[in-house]
């Protein structure tokens, strides 16, 4: 440190280091603050009966908790299983040479990304009285895998696109040069290299969708097709109490954080390969 | 013989396995290579030298069809690549059709490119399985031989990435073998290796040219192309400078440009 330097530092007072200390001291006083008023003026009592009353979570176990659980499970499984394939199928669309099929994918992802999820719902609620003789099979399961899943294969289709084009080209001559037609070598060389890239951001959109799959209440299913958000609504409406929606929501989180755990550890096992 | 090949009259064994006349191929109005000439005869290995964009990968890959000519020319083993002539005008073959001819010719790269998603083995049994619909059986078996042939029989169940750069290239040049081709082109099989690498490549190539195998070789390692050509070709700025065995063509250079260009390898290759 020259003489000027330390001129400098001694005319400002405070040393970098003395500044971001400052800094932190403040802001631990603002939270003490913050919390001590909040401690004393909020009705805690009120607060706790509302929204995590015990026999409410209990009764909320009882009552077909378990069973809204796996709906939710099974309507994102199946989603995804539809938004995968047409994804799949809207990707190399997207990449044909074929120009009408550039079109038709490139509509459908723009449409269908551009609109609100919950408009697309509200048209599946609608479609039984729009065509009385419409039978989608697997009810409920049919409708609320098709409506989430025409979505979801819209977020998918870019997702996988831009894994297909993040290929190696030689990957792509290696296998031609073998004398695989282009229908083989995308399915056996592209595709397992292109899905193995976008495994954290695909694994993203899943969680994504378990979130989603919350809209399907609007469709109007059974309280027997409920999942979790329908089941903790509906139970909270009864008992006029929030404790069954917040169980419901805490359930969100046992599904949605390990999915997150595991997006990063796909993140950070793509990021050792390279 | 296809029924095609068998009605052009001039087919036999004398006939060079690969016949480029005049081809030509430009990339976005830069012409690349300015009329080719090339015969290669069974057994024969050409090594092509020249300097970076004299055309020499380019003119390799216009053999098999990784890219499609603009002018002239190619038979391999007497069928016409990429086209079909129906009295002097050519068609453009299906992808399909182009796919069969390629199968007939194996290709090793300069980045090696084998598929990283798959074992050493299930490279090699790849094509073989999927292309020529041989059994798993029977390609594991021809695979293991060629693994072993190339010295990596051990390593048949590792993955690209945990294999050293000159394991992967000989395990490319084991994946060309498994179609059993007629032809093998190599581009610059050497030049992504490390210096210590460079050499057990080199000997599975000079092993499968003593084989009999028909080779044609882009490269810049001058003692293979010594040993091992039977015709060198020095090509610069798209065409063929000079041509000849390599005791000519390396030793006693004619060109000024292929003096030049050998000497200043030779000045890399002391300094470098």
């Amino acid at each position: 440190m020259t003489v000027s330097d330390a001129v400098v530092e001694k005319r400002r007072g405070l040393s970098p280091r003395q500044r971001a200390q400052r800094s932190r001291g403040i802001q631990y006083a603002v939270l003490i603050v913050i919390v001590v008023v909040a401690a004393f003026t909020a009705n805690w009592g009120q607060i706790a009966s509302v929204f995590f009353k015990p026999e409410f979570v209990k009764s909320a176990f009882t009552s077909g908790l378990p069973g809204a659980f796996l709906k939710t499970i099974e309507y994102t499984a199946g989603a995804f299983v539809i938004g995968l394939l047409g994804g799949t199928l809207l990707a190399l669309m997207r990449l044909s040479r074929v120009a009408p099929y550039r079109w038709f994918a490139t509509a459908y992802i723009e449409f269908f990304r551009g609109l609100p999820a919950i408009v697309v719902f509200v048209a599946f609620s609608l479609l039984p009285l729009a065509f009385a003789d419409l039978v989608i099979p697997l009810d409920p399961y049919g409708t609320v895998w098709l409506a989430l899943g025409i979505v979801a294969a819209a977020y998918m289709a870019e997702v996988i696109r831009a894994g297909i084009q993040a290929v190696p080209k030689g990957q792509i001559e290696a296998a031609r040069s073998l004398g695989m037609p282009a229908g083989v070598a995308t399915r056996k060389i592209v595709l397992p290299q292109a899905f193995r890239i976008v495994l954290p951001p695909l694994a993203n959109d899943l969680i994504l969708l378990v979130k989603d799959s919350s809209l399907v209440f609007i469709i109007g299913t059974s309280a027997a097709a409920y999942e979790l958000t329908g089941f903790g609504r509906d139970l909270a409406n009864t008992e006029s109490n929030l404790t069954p929606l917040v169980t419901a929501g805490f359930c969100y989180l046992v599904i949605t954080l390990p999915l997150g755990l595991l997006v990063r550890w796909l993140e950070a096992k793509a990021a050792r390969a390279h | 013989m296809t029924a095609a090949a068998a009605a052009e009259p001039a087919q036999s064994l004398a006939q060079p396995l690969v016949h480029a006349v005049n081809v030509t191929k430009s990339f976005h109005h830069n012409e690349v290579l300015k009329g080719i000439d090339l015969d290669v005869d069974r057994g024969q290995v050409v090594c092509l030298l020249g300097p970076s964009g004299s055309g020499k990968t380019t003119f390799l890959r216009c053999v098999n069809q990784l890219e499609t000519i603009d002018g002239g020319r190619i038979w391999v083993d007497g069928e016409l690549m990429g086209y079909a002539d129906r009295d002097g005008k050519l068609y453009r073959l299906k992808n399909k059709e182009i796919a069969a001819q390629r199968r007939e010719i194996g290709m090793v790269f300069q980045r090696f490119n084998l598929f990283p998603h798959m074992t050493a083995l299930q490279n090699i049994i790849e094509a073989p399985t999927q292309v020529r619909g041989e059994s798993r059986k029977s390609a594991r078996e021809r695979a293991m031989k060629l693994l072993d042939r190339v010295g990596l029989a051990d390593r048949c169940n590792a993955y690209p990435a945990q294999l050293s750069g000159g394991q992967q290239q000989r395990i490319a040049i084991a994946r060309a073998l498994a179609m059993q081709p007629k032809l093998m082109l190599f581009d610059e099989p050497t030049s992504a290796l490390d210096p210590e690498l460079v050499g057990e490549v080199l000997a599975v190539m000079r092993e499968l040219a003593l084989d009999g195998m028909t080779m044609i070789v882009v490269t810049h390692e001058m003692s293979f192309a010594r040993e091992v050509a039977d015709t060198v070709v020095f090509m610069d700025a798209g065409v063929v400078v000079e041509a000849g065995p390599p005791k000519d063509v390396i030793s006693n250079p004619q060109h000024s440009r292929t003096q030049a260009f050998l000497s200043r390898l030779r000045s890399e290759h002391e300094h470098p």
